[in-house]
């Protein structure tokens, strides 16, 4: 698709004067509160993104923190009680040699949220001092957070599926723990964190650059 | 174009993650148009994707009763025998402090999941088989999208694989019904958001839409 300014430097709506609409892409005199096309509510730049993002950050952080400490599954084999955590369960699948499967969790419980911590707060930080890292990498930083967030919710699934499948009174059963509950709030905020992020603020550094 | 001229607004459209300005071409079918400047996909059009759109999110609304009602999982421990259902493992949660979690497992794999194709079905079906798209097909459409990164149905699938090794040593398993109604409902959700270029869908709602 053309780019509609053909000459250096690369022509925005904001440049232009006026304010796009993030949901559907159509373009509106600065003025306009909200979009003809699709109805939402227009805003140039999202002031108050940064805020929001660092807000549900530490929200996300203080929740990660029980997620940790706490059990996040009690097994109970004949009267005899086991717990846990979320590093616990992927040591134990590895001394079962499952470590195939202990990777997978590992990586969605583990590096993934952690990872995620540190995308996000390089992402906000970046804004003011956007030459640290190219813009192109900076977006594809965003575009994975973004795309990968999500996938922590796992562990909170497989902990509903046991529970639900292993219940075999005092023989064998499985009950979830206090984690599972920080944990699934830990990853809705920072999916939450990382929504509030306005992505044309990486941008943003191409114009502040120009004389 | 130069910036100084006056612009033309609904000749233009601008990145919805960057900013830039992109003249409104006509995209062939079937190739994509990207921006100019983070390379995000702007426009996929794919033909007859209305009714492609249609008829797999009828499909996947199927297979999610299917999912939710059939068996899902059956295991076997010490003698003893439990079938299990998605509504099972939905309840699983369902005593105690983490009632909570129950609600939250049960938006995530089937509410928000189901709600998202029916506000998908009641945006497209009436332009797929008309013309005029019903009243407040806009707020359907954006209800559509942000439900997006909360529905979760491809992540439990992922779930239940872990699950299934983690209890591998206890129990022994047999899937169900529901189990592949499930897989096949990620693949054909799936396969329908290959045909939704949102721009296109926000583009014919404005331009059918009475003024
Ligand atoms: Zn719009
Ligand atoms: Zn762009």
């Amino acid at each position: 698709m053309e780019n509609a300014g053909t000459s250096q430097p690369p022509l925005t709506a904001r440049a232009a004067g006026l304010v796009a609409c993030t949901q559907c892409g159509r373009v509106h005199d600065a003025e306009t509160a909200e979009c003809r096309r699709c109805g939402s509510v227009l805003k140039s730049r999202d002031t108050t993104s940064l805020q929001r993002v660092m807000a549900w950050w530490v929200a996300g952080l203080i929740m990660y923190i029980p997620a940790n400490l706490y059990p996040m599954l009690r097994t109970t084999t004949l009267g005899k009680d086991t717990s846990n955590t979320i590093v616990g369960g992927v040591i134990e699948l590895v001394k079962h040699g499952d470590y195939g499967v202990g990777g997978i969790v590992f990586l969605a419980s583990v590096i993934v949220p952690v990872g995620k911590f540190f995308a996000i707060a390089y992402l906000a930080f970046s804004v003011h001092r956007p030459d640290t890292m190219h813009n192109k990498a900076r977006q594809h930083l965003y575009e994975v957070v973004e795309f990968i967030g999500r996938w922590s919710m796992m562990d909170v699934f497989v902990v509903a599926i046991l529970t639900a499948l292993v219940q075999f009174n005092i023989v064998l059963a499985i009950h979830p723990g206090i984690a599972a509950i920080c944990f699934a709030l830990s990853v809705a905020f920072t999916m939450l964190s990382a929504q509030s992020f306005d992505p044309r603020l990486i941008w943003d550094a191409d114009e502040a650059s120009q004389p | 174009m130069k910036p100084d001229e006056p612009l033309d607004l609904d000749s233009l459209i601008a990145c919805p993650v960057c900013d830039l300005l992109h003249t409104d071409a006509v995209i062939p079918v079937g190739s994509q148009a990207r921006c100019h400047r983070c390379h995000t996909v702007l426009m996929t059009p794919r033909s007859q994707a209305m009714t492609h759109i249609v008829m797999l999110a009828t499909t996947s609304l199927i297979l999610m009763v299917a999912a939710v009602f059939f068996p899902f999982l059956d295991v076997t421990a010490a003698g003893l025998e439990r079938h299990s259902s998605v509504m099972d493992t939905i309840l699983a949660f369902s005593t105690g402090l983490l009632m909570p979690l129950s609600f939250a497992v049960a938006a995530l794999i089937v509410v928000l999941p189901t709600l998202r194709l029916v506000a998908i079905l009641y945006t497209v079906t009436p332009m797929a088989i008309a013309y005029k798209p019903w009243p407040h097909a806009k707020a359907a459409f954006r209800l559509a999208e942000s439900l997006q990164p909360w529905s979760m149905a491809e992540i439990f699938i992922v779930g239940v694989a872990v699950a299934l090794v983690k209890i591998g040593g206890l129990a022994t398993l047999k899937l169900g019904p529901a189990f592949w109604a499930f897989a096949a409902l990620v693949i054909v959700t799936a396969l329908k958001d290959t045909f939704m270029c949102k721009l296109t869908v926000w583009k014919t709602l404005e331009h059918r839409s009475p003024r």
